[in-house]
């Protein structure tokens, strides 16, 4: 990913304009862009889901599969969680295998859904030690207007709650397709917040103008009880003291709630 | 440790769908209810990627495809710029969700073949010879794929290609036909090809009546043949007068919002 | 010798808008013949020349354009710089240093340095070069405040208006100072947030309907009304 050069004036600009606590779209500091999520987008994948975060455009595709588990958790099932930052979502993108945006990415939506044990991994198991489910999530960045990854997030939970499997029995060590199709089973619902850092101020839902000067950010991804399950620091050499770390936990708390009320209706 | 994806054969038959007895039935009816003779239905959109240069998005029966183009730009690495001409940068990407197997991100052959035949059909139809030294890159992503993806790449390509304000000399369309149960038809899905026994992809330039891409693959008399690339020829022009709806109907909606 | 289309109709590139003894002009190419569109826009005839406005296209650098350019890279002749172009434009050392200065002893980037936004004028451009720009004229130089927003370069005459009543409006009743580049970026520099955001608010409209007629009392009154909502809450 080629770096972009910011333009200096609109640099001044977001920094004199913070000063006074007022962002270039007129947002407050913690509020975020307009939401817009549509499960079912891709409806020859198990499970889909397309979020708008503002302009930024994230699909997530899930796909279920069988395969061996791994030796050291012989009745779990799989989950791997993959991100493409595909070239036609920003000038800055180019093609080949992932860089390490993409990987960190991946990883850190991966470690929101693992840590928070949001899919059973559990009831994937079909035989222990031979045959399990294996779920595939793709991350599919669209188009790159600041903030991928809580977008990416919030995009991979609700593709995955909105994810159906074939019923099946087992027939001699194998898997035989019964008609009907049953929810993935869900346990948590983990929602990932990304703290900015400019200058001396906090903002959330960076557009992406003002992740171009950040000095450095924070995630967050906390679970429907308010537990934290994954912390990542990242996008610049800057850097956030103590007291900034705990009240981003706070704002965390009710931030999360927010949005997690947008994903999970009812 | 990775864990592996091991099947036994039996698991793959009884875990995929199983295979139809029949493509056509004895009225000429396809799987999916179509004559032979028909498109699977069509909707497209222009300008849908706000930081791309251009835009397209399209969908063909379950095909879902989306175009974005950059450019022209100064080519980039240095080595690859044309004194005389810009060069089209094309990449065919198959989302991993798009197919019914989670297919790998990374390109496969086919990708790299099909990325090569579909800058070969669109390069004729662009002005490339107005912007030397510059680069003009054309991403199509496969979101959802069910046969006839590289035609239904191409068709979204000009689109976007138009959209960015590419001068060009004509749009450029394409479509495939086929044989089915020994009968000629028009735009294949992807049982239809996969069972099937013959697929031949064209691109098309309407104005000028020019073809762009011709592949073909199974088994085909010469008479075959003709009938197939006649069909796909037509194919190609119902789906450039769709093409052209879309792009005057973005213009016309800002044209009603006026009032 | 016939024309295919009324004036002012929607054409898409391989459109046949004319056949005979025509002149090809903007946005169109001639072949065997008959004129055709090369981008989709309105079409006009004018005598025998047949042109098209395109709806969208890309900034091709014309001698005597203003545009406002990104410094991206410094050189040791001097700048490199994005005009949203397809190609880069170069602004050489000696159009803003003394004639026999000496690049181990000047410094250029404290001159203009990469993320330096300016405005410049171009001086040349054909296919055998990069465009050449230049500051030496007054009012060129660099970009210290504003906000920049972005245009399609097509709508740029629409935003100035006949001998400048479009532009000219806008800054009357926002009070802002639009400075604008031929490339399709505007400078808006406003005495509150407030000012500039109507002078974007009319920017976006006039971008959105420029192919209407009555839109500069549309645009004052958009702005008259939206000023009025502002003040009155």
């Amino acid at each position: 990913m080629t770096s972009p050069i910011v333009i200096r004036v609109k640099k001044k600009r977001i920094i004199e304009l913070l000063a006074s606590g007022k962002r270039t779209d007129g947002r407050k500091p913690t509020e975020y862009r307009e939401i817009k999520i549509e499960p079912g987008v891709i409806e020859r994948a198990e499970g889909s889901a397309r979020v708008r975060l503002g302009k930024t455009e994230v699909v997530v595709g899930v796909k279920i599969s069988t395969g061996t588990p791994f030796p050291d958790v012989p009745d779990t099932g799989v989950l791997t969680v993959n991100a493409e930052l595909v070239p036609l979502a920003s000038p800055e993108f180019e093609p080949g295998p992932p860089g390490e945006n993409a990987v960190e990415l991946a990883r850190v939506v991966d470690r929101g859904i693992r840590e928070s044990k949001a899919i059973d991994l559990k009831k994937l198991c079909v035989e222990p030690g031979k045959l399990v489910f294996v779920v595939f999530v793709d991350v599919y960045v669209l188009n790159h207007d600041g903030n991928l990854i809580d977008a990416s997030a919030l995009a991979a939970l609700a593709a995955l709650m909105n994810t159906k499997m074939f019923k099946y029995e087992v027939v001699d060590g194998e898997i035989v397709k019964k008609p009907g199709y049953t929810p993935l089973p869900m346990a948590n619902y983990p929602i990932a917040v990304t703290f900015a850092k400019i200058g001396d101020k906090i903002l959330m839902d960076t557009e992406l103008d003002e992740e171009q000067v950040m000095d450095a950010r924070l995630t967050m991804t906390l679970d429907k009880n308010g537990n934290i399950c994954a912390i990542q620091k990242g996008g610049g050499s800057g850097y956030f003291t103590k007291e900034e770390i705990l009240d981003a936990v706070k704002t965390a708390l009710e931030k999360t709630e927010e949005l997690r009320k947008i994903v999970v209706k009812g | 440790m990775k864990a592996s994806k091991k099947k036994t054969k039996k698991e793959t038959e009884t875990l995929s769908n199983k295979k139809p007895e029949k493509l056509v039935d004895k009225k000429g009816i396809r799987l999916d209810g179509r004559k032979l003779d028909e498109l699977r239905p069509v909707k497209m959109k222009v300008g849908v990627l706000p930081n791309a240069d251009g835009s397209a998005y399209l969908e063909q029966g379950r095909n879902k495809i989306l175009v974005g183009v950059y450019g022209p730009k100064e080519a980039h690495p240095r080595h690859i710029a044309q004194q005389d001409r810009a060069v089209i940068q094309c990449r065919y990407h198959m989302a991993p969700f798009s197919v019914d197997e989670r297919k790998s991100p990374a390109p496969s052959r086919r990708d790299i073949e099909l990325s090569k035949v579909i800058r070969e059909a669109l390069e004729p139809a662009v002005f490339l010879e107005y912007y030397p030294k510059t680069s003009i890159q054309v991403y199509i992503e496969i979101l959802q794929a069910d046969g006839g993806t590289r035609c239904a790449g191409i068709t979204t390509a000009a689109l976007a290609l138009a959209d960015a304000g590419i001068p060009m000399r004509d749009l450029v369309v394409a479509c495939a036909a086929g044989k089915a149960d020994g009968k000629i038809a028009l735009d294949l899905m992807d049982t239809e090809d996969k069972i099937g026994d013959a697929d031949v992809p064209v691109a098309y330039m309407p104005n000028l009546e020019a073809v762009t891409l011709l592949q073909m693959d199974g088994n085909l008399s010469p008479d075959e043949f003709e009938k197939a690339i006649s069909m796909a020829i037509d194919g190609c022009k119902q789906l450039y007068a769709q093409q052209k709806e879309a792009l005057k109907s973005k213009y016309v909606i800002e044209e009603a919002e006026e009032e | 010798m016939p024309v295919f289309y009324e004036k002012k109709q929607l054409v898409a590139p391989g459109d046949l808008l004319a056949e005979g003894d025509y002149v090809p002009g903007d946005s169109t190419y001639k072949k065997n013949g008959k004129i055709y569109a090369n981008r989709l826009g309105l079409v006009d005839y004018n005598g025998k020349r047949v042109h098209v406005v395109a709806l969208k296209a890309f900034y091709v650098p014309a001698p005597g354009d203003l545009v406002i350019g990104k410094i991206v890279e410094t050189t040791p002749g001097g700048w490199v710089i994005d005009i949203k172009a397809p190609h880069l434009a170069r602004l050489r050392a000696s159009d803003v240093v003394e004639r026999s200065f000496k690049p181990e002893t000047t410094d250029l980037p404290s001159i203009f340095d990469v993320g330096d936004l300016i405005i410049a004028k171009v001086v040349a451009y054909d296919r055998t070069r990069d465009p050449i720009l230049t500051v030496r004229e007054p009012g060129l130089g660099k970009i210290m405040r504003g906000q920049l927003i972005e245009v399609t370069p097509t709508k740029i005459p629409r935003v100035i208006g006949r001998q400048g009543s479009m532009v000219g409006m806008i800054k009357k009743e926002t009070g802002c100072q639009l400075t604008i580049g031929q490339n399709g970026w505007i400078l808006i520099s406003g005495r509150s947030p407030e000012d500039e955001r109507l002078a974007i608010m009319a920017l976006r409209k006039i971008e959105a309907e420029s192919h209407t007629s009555g839109l500069t009392d549309r645009v004052t009154e958009m702005i008259k009304k939206e000023r009025k909502s502002v003040e009155s809450k």
